[in-house]
């Protein structure tokens, strides 16, 4: 019963020491004391810390360079997809652009009807200035038929077969196209070359033709409607010596960058051959 | 039975010749492809069946161009010609042998082409055509020459296994 009670007491004596010291402490009375402490300890364990980290660090690495590279590559090719996707829909883009100019082309000249059609080729010789296109006689097409685009003429069909026809271009040697100068009101020919120069012949040397004139086709010889835009006049050769005056031309398309065209469906060519008189 | 690759080879080549590679122009000239192949072919020594080649060489770019079928088929029977007598001459210089099929190839070529607008009424300045066409097309056809001889050589080795002269 004595040991009962002293035991009891030395816990009840132990409980308001400590309890005393914390109360002491908690009332700041020990502020110097646990704070050189509380330092050494925080310090202890940011040294731990930093150990522990290292090592987990080093032995988790390699397995995050591993998904890291894989990340990586995922978005690499995430990258090349979408810039894939960025030509083609800029690729797009362009083509709706040509194709809305076609369009306002088409709803500006009603009196034409037209079929649409891609440029899908060249002629294989250098010497010829032809240009195949995606529509045939599936399509309505027919030979001698006129092929715009937005900004001009460019030629005419020249051969046909179901699905495809080859289209004879305004630069081509063997072309020769009437044409009519609206600022000189004077009638001229048109002609190509194997540079893909165009050129105009037979200017009346009483004509005033200045650089900046508007050529147009004059519908003389059937061959084309008459009043589609083919260029400007770049400039004038004069010769009192010569027959007719020269003029180089500057045609409004660009021959180099053709991708879609219009053909004009409702133009019949006329073949004036019997009416040109034979020479005896 | 492996000569009939040619069928496709050959449309692949004139697609790509119409669609591609006349738009790589220098001046007013550009490289002719199927030149340049029919005499890459034609230039190895276990081929046998080079005129076949040309014949639907020139069906082909016939069907496409406006020249005349028989001014194609001319000028690529005379590349074939031409490589053939000049394989067994200097077979020991093969790159050699191309480029001077490729040359004078290209140069009978743009001539038969040259005299078949004369005749067809649309003459060219000879001038023009020699130094805007002519010449820009033979530079062009010498740089794809060494290429196309080797493809066309791995070619000759796959349709005629085990017939390789050395």
């Amino acid at each position: 019963m004595k040991d009962l009670f002293s035991r009891s007491l030395q816990t009840t004596i132990i409980f308001l020491i400590v309890g005393g010291i914390l109360a002491l402490a908690l009332g700041g009375f020990f502020s110097s004391a646990s704070n050189q402490f509380t330092g050494s300890l925080v310090s202890v364990q940011t040294w731990v810390s930093t150990r522990v980290q290292a090592l987990q660090d080093f032995f988790t690495a390699p397995r995050d360079i591993a998904s890291l590279r894989a990340r990586n590559a995922e978005l690499q090719a995430e990258v090349s997809q979408l810039q894939a996707q960025v030509i083609e829909l800029q690729q797009r883009v362009n083509e709706t652009e040509v194709l809305r100019a076609l369009v306002d082309f088409s709803r500006s000249n009603p009196e034409s009807t037209y079929r649409a059609a891609a440029v899908i080729g060249r002629d294989p010789s250098p010497f010829l200035h032809y240009v195949v296109i995606n529509r045939g006689s599936n399509d309505g097409i027919r030979r001698g038929m006129p092929v715009v685009t937005n900004q001009g003429l460019i030629g005419r069909i020249d051969a046909v077969i179901a699905d495809a026809a080859r289209v004879q271009l305004i630069t081509d040697p063997a072309a020769s196209i009437n044409v009519h100068l609206q600022n000189a009101n004077t009638d001229a020919v048109l002609m190509g070359s194997v540079t893909g120069d165009v050129t105009l012949d037979m200017i009346s040397q009483d004509a005033t033709v200045e650089p900046g004139d508007l050529i147009l086709t004059s519908g003389l010889g059937g061959g084309y409607p008459a009043n589609l835009i083919i260029g400007q006049v770049v400039s004038v050769r004069s010769l009192d010596v010569e027959l007719f005056q020269q003029a180089v031309v500057q045609p409004a398309v660009d021959f180099a960058r053709l991708e879609i065209v219009l053909v004009i469906t409702n133009f019949r060519p006329v073949d004036i051959s019997p009416l040109v008189p034979t020479t005896p | 039975m492996r000569n009939l690759i040619a069928f496709p080879l050959i449309a692949l080549a004139v697609i790509f010749q119409s669609a591609v590679i006349s738009r790589m122009t220098l001046l007013s000239g550009y490289a002719d492809l199927l030149l340049i192949l029919l005499a890459g072919w034609a230039l190895q020594p276990q081929v046998r069946s080079a005129w076949h080649w040309a014949f639907v060489v020139a069906l082909f770019v016939g069907y496409l161009t406006k020249l005349p079928w028989p001014v194609t088929a001319l000028g690529y029977f005379a590349v074939v010609f031409v490589a053939q007598m000049l394989q067994r001459r200097i077979w020991q210089a093969p790159l050699l042998a191309m480029f001077t099929v490729t040359f004078i190839g290209t140069m009978v070529m743009h001539l038969l082409s040259y005299a078949a607008l004369f005749v067809a009424g649309s003459p060219i300045p000879l001038g023009d055509a020699l130094g805007f066409v002519t010449l820009p097309s033979l530079l062009l056809n010498l740089l794809f020459a060494i290429p196309m001889y080797t493809f066309m050589r791995d070619l000759a080795r796959w349709v005629y296994p085990g017939e390789e002269v050395e």
